[in-house]
């Protein structure tokens, strides 16, 4: 029946998936395109990308703009039958996706040049997987989650490899797609598991079914292995000790500037995931959860410190450092699921991700600039006297480095703060303790890079030259880490907005 | 009819099967072959809970793991060519130029 689809999704739906359209639009333009363009022209394909980001991010703006107009009265616009729930939630992570790709984009352009590996391919790739990172911020119901994650997931695997004849790209390609691929076999056996349970795949109802069953079985072998299956594709997603072993080697392997942009974007599509599924579906079962979460909080921070402490290469480092990140940010979650819960957690993950979007990056883009035909320049030898070399760079370095650290005035402090603040509101003074002390760690580990680049002389002392677009990329993450560390109210407002309908909807409606 | 728990009894051996050749197994082939054997563990156990609460979406759902299966194959089958190319093996124990 051709008049029955019309029927059932109205125009209004498209709208919401406008973002998704457009990129895929444009994804598949440049695949078109690049078979027609001479070898020097491939520049365009860049910019293609580029436009394709900005006509998404004006849908996104779109959307955003009917919520302002709505007020408080629209709670949140959902399509597709409900599959699709493009809340304020959804567009704060819009947001970070397509700035996390812009820049990933700036970065890659003369990368590429210098890797000869300047394809088309990789733009379309990039917009593809920020299509499917939508789906996974979007998506309120499990079968558009899990297509979401996998063409995240492969869209990456595709790009972590993209240095075809690399060894090490190769490699880490290899690991990170064997671990993937057993991570979503995992993960989608939790998901059958609480459809099972529940006889829905939407998100909303799974939770509800949910509350009654557990109300009645508190102690249900299957609803629990449901949590613990669900729950183990979700830490590997965000990279959570003791399933982190695929991140650093794909850290390591991958072109720098797909590292930079799977360290933030597919890192915030992993947490917008788990903040979904966590606090909606599996919400009822918070009291089994939560000792998990500090368990596995722990060991994350844990390991990661202490595994980040003897790393010589930059990107490997990084990547032991982003693992850390993750574990400080777990804590949030567990602030934000305490018996009391603590909307101040879940606020504190959003700022977290947005700051580490903008300092993560621009650590990872100075990394990149220093990549030549002929040097590699990832190991900590490499960064060693860039202030000789290229004084402004390492300036910029170390901001983003003491960012990272979470060193007050800048951007990465606010994270840090709302987490350790919202764990002391809920009540966990030891967790506060364990992560402050870390956090120390963590400090010893960076200023190592800061003492290479500041105090050691230079292995190599031609300056570093910048394209332009690098710069682009490093100037504007330099002035959002520094600018939201002295401006930090817009942001922290627009974390607190992002959670003003899910909160009550999400947190409450489920509590009794 | 069948009861419902054979068929998750089997979708969960079937799963354990593909968990535990992925653990064990050195060959990269015989790997993805576990894990696909992981993803259709799931279809069946999808499959069998939509006969149970007679609604399709589950059904629905074993479609959209199927694309996903064909996709990550097609996928890995590309990376794991260029590795081979690269390196001359099969073997996931000689893959091993970055350190844990």
């Amino acid at each position: 029946m051709p008049g029955a689809i019309s029927q059932w999704f109205s125009a209004g739906d498209y709208l919401l998936a406008l973002p998704m359209i457009l990129l895929s639009i444009f994804a598949l333009g440049i695949l078109l395109i690049d078979l027609m363009l001479p070898p020097e022209w491939k520049s365009i394909n860049a910019w293609t990308a580029g436009i394709g980001l900005a006509f998404s991010t004006a849908a996104v703006i779109r959307i955003h703009l009917a919520y302002a107009r709505a007020g408080q009265g629209v709670l949140s616009y959902t399509g597709f039958m409900g599959s699709m729930m493009v809340d304020r939630f959804a567009i704060y992570f819009f947001y970070l996706f397509l700035v996390g790709a812009g820049i990933a984009i700036l970065m890659s352009a003369h990368y590429l040049e210098i890797e000869r590996e300047n394809h088309g391919e990789f733009y379309a790739l990039i917009l593809f997987s920020v299509v499917g990172m939508m789906c996974m911020a979007a998506g309120f119901d499990i079968v558009l989650i899990f297509i979401g994650l996998e063409l995240m997931a492969i869209s990456t695997y595709v790009l972590v490899g993209f240095l075809r004849s690399d060894r090490r790209s190769n490699e880490a390609a290899l690991k990170y797609l064997l671990l993937g691929a057993f991570s979503s076999g995992i993960f989608a056996y939790g998901l059958s598991l609480l459809y099972g349970l529940t006889g829905s795949t939407n998100l909303q109802l799974i939770g509800e079914h949910l509350a009654t069953h557990m109300r009645e079985n508190p102690h249900d072998p299957i609803a629990i292995l449901a949590l613990v299956t669900t729950s183990t594709g979700l830490f590997f997603k965000i990279a959570a000790i003791p399933f982190h072993q695929w991140a650093p080697d794909a850290y390591e392997g991958a072109p720098t500037s797909i590292t930079g942009f799977m360290s933030v974007a597919v890192k915030a599509a992993g947490w917008a995931m788990l903040l979904r599924i966590f606090l909606s579906g599996l919400y009822p079962m918070r009291p089994i959860y939560v000792p998990l979460l500090v368990f596995v909080a722990i060991a994350t921070m844990t390991g990661a410190n202490l595994a980040a402490l003897t790393q010589n290469n930059l990107k490997r480092l990084l990547a032991y450092s982003s693992i850390a990140h993750v574990g400080y940010m777990l804590l949030g979650l567990i602030a934000g699921s305490s018996t009391t819960p603590s909307a101040t957690g879940i606020q504190g993950i959003l700022v977290y991700l947005l700051v580490y979007t903008f300092m993560n990056l621009g650590a990872f883009a100075v990394i990149t600039s220093l990549r030549r035909r002929d040097v590699i320049g990832d190991e900590i030898d490499d960064i060693a006297g860039l202030i000789t070399r290229a004084p402004a760079e390492a300036v910029l370095m170390l901001i983003f480095l003491l960012s990272l650290a979470g060193i007050p005035p800048l951007a990465g402090f606010y994270g840090k703060y709302f987490i350790f603040l919202s764990l002391i509101e809920t009540g966990h003074y030891q967790l506060a303790a364990v992560a402050v002390l870390y956090a120390v760690f963590g400090l010893y580990y960076y200023m190592r890079i800061a003492n290479a680049m500041f105090m050691r002389k230079a292995v190599d002392t031609r300056p570093v030259t910048l394209s332009p677009a690098m710069a682009t990329a490093l100037a504007i993450t330099g002035i959002a880490t520094v600018g939201i560390g002295i401006f930090p109210d817009l942001f922290i407002r627009a974390a607190g907005w992002s959670l003003s309908i899910a909160q009550p909807l999400q947190l409450t409606s489920l509590f009794h | 009819m069948v009861p419902l728990h054979y068929y998750l009894l089997l979708s969960a051996i079937l799963f354990a099967c593909g968990v535990t050749g992925f653990l064990i197994k050195r060959n990269i082939i015989t790997i993805f072959m576990s894990i696909e054997l992981m993803l259709n563990a799931v279809n069946l156990s999808f499959v069998a809970f939509a006969a149970r609460w007679h609604v399709l979406s589950g059904q629905v759902f074993v479609f959209f793991v199927m694309v996903v299966a064909a996709a990550e194959t097609a996928v890995g089958l590309a990376i794991i060519i260029a590795v081979y190319r690269t390196r001359e093996t099969l073997n996931v124990d000689q893959v091993n130029l970055l350190k844990l």
